[in-house]
């Protein structure tokens, strides 16, 4: 289970006594609060700008920047080609505020090649593209066997690849970063940007899914 | 250093568990540490290097628990570490003295852009790269006591070189807080049957980035 990696699952076993969890959220709690206050008496941030960092995370940067880069590379083949070859310099438009920050790397799926993320040392993940990452990709299981067994992984999300499929894993070990460009699901011939944009998962720009397939009517 | 951090090709850590509509935070106190960590990083209080090396230090027990406790742990570690705060500070949770003037000043809503993308690690060089495209290569056997990127389930492997990213910052002198001794880096890839024997996922290939000096001709 993923008890060591998410707090809320971490004293389920202890009911009987004061440690337990609304005691220790406290505390932690307590701590935060020593830490933020001690930034801010000693002039090292204002809190307005610290509230602005967390509002920023949870407003603006997530996987829609990602998902909006996609659909483009998968309508545009010279927008695909400078993808390719640059990210972060093709990324930059679509970014908060204009720009992507330095070392994005876009990694193409093909029928013969699966690309997949991870990051075994610390958590490294394209914040700029994709937002803060989700738990599951900062927790021991994903971190640990992405690199051995990938495949048992993929099927914890459900996704299932051709046996002869190369599986390719992009360990982010310095400051390079990673995205996943999927392939386009069949049946979208001559939908919007904005209609593909909706079919790209967080996870497909992972590797860990597949982008939705189109639902209602397909050729 | 070969700490818990290192957790390529472990076992016994149990499934993956995606969660279903995930919200960015479980609590407002992650979004805090958060910022509080971001903020100091932006106004130069400690590298990002600093920062990681300053997670791998927590002891196991601590390290296991989740990624905005180790934050929290890493911040508190490092307001000391690095001269911003006292212990007896972050025990009573207040300032019981002037802060210490930082390299970029005081965080404010003006310079929340350095927030929103990252910066660059590019460095000019001072050298020619070593290797290139297609060159076999091994990832040295080496096990420094300090911070390092070479994860342990590639030492020893032999790899090809598959992209070049130029010079940057080397994260093993810029934790160590001796400046950005810049580095080649590469992107090193293995086979799977390499890293992990010949039972191994035949269509498996894992690639690293590798600095130069973790690296030596096959």
């Amino acid at each position: 289970m993923a008890a060591m990696t998410d707090h809320h699952h971490h004293h389920h076993h202890h009911h009987d006594h004061d440690h337990g969890e609304a005691s220790d959220l406290s505390e932690t709690e307590l701590r935060v609060r020593a830490l933020q206050t001690i930034l801010v008496e000693k002039g090292y941030a204002d809190p307005a700008a610290l509230d602005a960092i967390v509002e920023t995370y949870e407003t603006k940067i997530g996987p829609h920047i990602g998902a909006r880069i996609v659909a483009r590379a998968w309508t545009d083949p010279a927008f695909r080609a400078a993808l390719l070859s640059d990210a972060a310099k093709a990324s930059a438009p679509f970014g908060h505020d204009g720009k992507v920050g330095d070392h994005l790397v876009a990694v193409e799926n093909t029928p013969e090649r699966h690309n997949m993320v991870v990051c075994t040392l610390c958590s490294c993940y394209p914040w700029d593209v994709l937002g803060l990452p989700p738990v599951w990709y900062k927790s021991f299981a994903y971190r640990s066997r992405a690199v051995k067994e990938p495949r048992a992984v993929l099927r914890e999300f459900g996704v299932s690849l051709p046996e002869q499929s190369e599986i390719r894993i992009w360990d982010s070990t310095a400051e390079v970063r990673y995205m996943v460009l999927p392939m386009r699901p069949a049946g979208t011939e001559g939908w919007s940007e904005e209609r593909l944009a909706a079919l790209v998962t967080r996870d497909s720009m992972i590797g860990t899914g597949l982008p939705h397939e189109p639902s209602g009517d397909r050729p | 250093m070969n700490g818990i951090h290192d957790m390529g090709g472990m076992d016994g850590f149990g499934r993956v568990e995606p969660e279903e509509s995930e919200p960015v935070f479980h609590g407002a106190w992650e979004g805090k540490v958060m910022a509080a960590s971001r903020a100091m990083g932006a106004i130069g209080a400690w590298n990002i290097d600093q920062g990681r090396y300053g997670i791998e230090q927590l002891a196991p027990q601590r390290y296991l628990t989740s990624y905005y406790h180790r934050w929290l742990a890493r911040c508190e570690w490092a307001l000391v570490e690095y001269g911003y705060a006292d212990a007896d500070e972050i025990a009573a949770g207040r300032s019981l003295r002037p802060g210490k003037a930082a390299p970029r000043g005081r965080f404010t809503l003006a310079n929340l852009d350095r927030i929103g993308n990252r910066g660059s690690y590019a460095r000019p060089s001072s050298a020619p790269a070593r290797f290139a495209l297609g060159d076999r290569v091994r990832a040295k056997n080496i096990n420094p006591k300090g911070h390092t990127r070479l994860p342990r389930y590639v030492r020893g492997h032999l790899g090809t070189v598959e992209r070049l990213h130029g010079c940057q910052v080397f994260p093993d002198s810029a934790a160590a807080g001796e400046g950005d001794n810049p580095q080649w880096l590469y992107t090193v890839r293995f086979d799977g049957r390499d890293l992990w024997g010949a039972d191994a996922d035949p269509t498996l290939r894992v690639s690293v980035e590798a600095f130069e000096p973790y690296l030596e001709p096959a």
